[in-house]
């Protein structure tokens, strides 16, 4: 920190002359981090805006009523829209339950010095970081083709969404369950209440605004979810709106994906609008989720 | 019951891809797999060599970092230790929205805004083409920024005041308490962090599939296009490979290999956070 060239009598100086490095030095750190921080911003910016110029022109009514086609003037999204529509139903109906019960388990019953709850605990961490790819290759091997044989439907899709987000349910569902103070399950056994009981009664309610908020955060990644899908066979051209769970289907971020790799121009565009689409869709789920978690966020 | 159905899963992942992975080392030697140069399984003349895969995966991922480990840690320093509450609580929620997005949204951007922008402003030998690992690398970099710095963050809330307080008392500025006491003692929540990122950025299938191009390629060069693991695994997955035939398991070899290589990587976060997690009263 000592400047080379000070005299050890010039106190005055060498303090002066600190107090100017140091300066420097601050200024260049703040604005390196502020420099860092307008990138971010940049980007998020730069992205929005490329998207939604891109995308205007073809913003309008035939995007959400046309269905895809060879010719760009007259493709739309109709069937992806809907195909994420039932593929993400699908995916709350089967991922809340398991997540929830497998949360309640493991904050409420499981004795945490069991090998094998740590194990769980271990293999939910390890789950929650595989790439997606991988989760494709197993929905592929076990639900689409192999024992399960569903074939390439609505429900192998959202079964292998289910499985890649479960760890976040999980998760989310675990810290809003901790959350709740210890001195309201006493209280509860105090009165007299089983344990099932206190949980559905008392632990339950108190969770559920933290429990919303993780679960529509993780259907907000599995709607843009697209790699584990490509890897099932959803890239398939779909003209119709599926009509159940045997159905096959497409989705918005496989429909984008498929318009992004054509070489045309005019299918850039429409991947643009799609990408809107899908943006305002998650837009409005995290706005819905942020909500949640103000307006039904309460301290103990 | 349910949380039976975690553990479930693991087995079923590694039983479903353990499967074909074994049939396809009966007919590909291991030591061909992993030395061999050239990877063009899907050709008449099939070669298995798996490295350009990897050395793509490795590349990208390092493009990542330099752009995510500067950007992500100062952009925490500065939410940590610089601005005001009011601040903060805006831009938080604002780095929160970069990881909402879509991997595919991230991937429509690097091909159509940050690869014609390289073109432009390429500083050294031939600018890169439509397809590069540099564009592909860079997204990435942004889009695992929030991932680094939240995390980061949240490690640096937790250093006690005191530590700051000390260190202030002792005539420190502010960049020396953030770099000198901050982050040291942060250090291993940054670390998992880090890593965390790089798990991400070694997964991330569809950035790389839309913008780094199709072919594999042993090139270290940047303005290169190439093929990463994921890549390679989604672009033979929409390809309908018949069951059982060679093309059809190296899906899983290569799968294979990323698991283990994301596994890898996490337990050994998992292990540096126990062990030098600083604990404060």
């Amino acid at each position: 920190m000592t400047p080379p060239d000070a005299s050890p009598g010039d106190l005055s100086s060498l303090q002066r002359r600190r107090s100017v490095a140091t300066t420097i030095r601050e200024a260049g750190f703040k604005s390196a981090m502020l420099g860092s921080l307008l990138l971010a911003a940049t980007a998020l910016v730069a992205l929005m805006v490329q998207v939604f110029v891109t995308g205007s022109p073809r913003l309008n009514g035939d995007l959400l009523n046309r269905f895809p086609s060879s010719l760009p003037s007259r493709a739309g999204a109709r069937s992806a829209i809907f195909g994420t529509i039932w593929v993400i139903g699908t995916v709350a109906f089967t991922c809340v339950p398991v997540g929830l019960g497998a949360a309640i388990y493991l904050e409420e019953y499981a004795a945490k010095d069991r090998w094998y709850n740590r194990l769980i605990e271990v293999n939910i961490q390890n789950l929650a970081a595989v790439p997606s790819i991988v989760y494709g290759i197993l929905g592929l091997a076990f639900l689409v083709r192999g024992p399960l044989k569903l074939g390439q439907t609505v429900l192998a899709g959202a079964l292998t969404l289910s499985l890649l987000v479960l760890p976040i349910v999980i998760i989310a569902s675990r810290e809003a369950i901790r959350a709740v103070p210890g001195s309201i399950r006493l209280a509860s056994l105090a009165l007299g209440a089983t344990q099932w009981q206190t949980i559905s009664r008392q632990v339950l309610p108190s969770a559920v605004p933290g429990i919303a908020t993780g679960t529509i955060l993780a259907l907000s990644r599995a709607i843009g979810e697209a790699a584990p899908l490509l890897l099932l066979g959803a890239l398939t051209f779909i003209t119709f709106v599926p009509e159940g769970l045997a159905s096959p289907f497409t989705v918005l971020p496989i429909q984008i994906f498929n318009w992004i790799s054509r070489p045309q121009d005019e299918f850039r565009v429409l991947a643009a609008a799609a990408i809107v689409v899908l943006m305002v869709i998650l837009l409005a789920m995290n706005g819905l989720a942020i909500w949640l978690r103000n307006r039904f966020q309460r301290k103990w | 019951m349910c949380a039976v159905l975690s553990v479930a899963t693991t087995l079923a992942i590694v039983v479903s891809l353990l499967g074909p992975t074994l049939s396809f080392f009966r007919e590909v030697g291991l030591f061909e797999f992993f030395t061999g140069k050239v990877w063009a399984p899907l050709f008449a003349q099939a070669r298995f060599g798996v490295l350009p895969l990897i050395s793509a995966t490795v590349l990208i991922t390092g493009i990542a970092l330099a752009v995510c480990i500067p950007v992500g840690l100062l952009s925490a320093v500065f939410l940590s230790e610089y601005s005001r509450p009011r601040v903060r609580a805006f831009l938080k929620p604002g780095l929160e929205l970069l990881a909402g997005i879509p991997t595919v949204v991230y991937g429509f951007f690097a091909l159509t805004f940050v690869s014609p922008l390289l073109a432009k402003l390429w500083l050294f030998g031939e600018p890169p083409g439509i397809f590069n690992a540099a564009s592909a690398g860079i997204v990435m970099g942004i889009m695992i920024v929030p991932t680094v710095a939240s995390l980061s963050e949240d490690a640096m809330a937790a250093v006690p005041q005191a530590l700051r307080n000390g260190a202030y008392a002792l005539g420190s500025s502010r960049l020396q308490v953030s770099t000198r006491v901050v982050i040291p003692a942060a250090l291993s929540g940054i670390v998992a962090a880090v890593v965390l990122g790089i798990s991400r950025a070694v997964g991330e299938t569809m950035i790389v599939l839309i913008a780094a191009g199709g072919t594999p390629n042993l090139s270290f060069n940047p303005a290169d296009a190439m093929q990463t693991m994921t890549a390679f695994i989604a672009a033979a997955g929409i390809g309908d490979q018949p069951i059982g035939s060679v093309g059809y398991q190296t899906i899983f070899a290569v799968g294979s290999t990323l698991f283990v290589g994301t596994l890898l990587v996490n337990l050994i976060s998992i292990r540096l956070v126990r062990k030098y997690r600083e604990v404060y009263e």
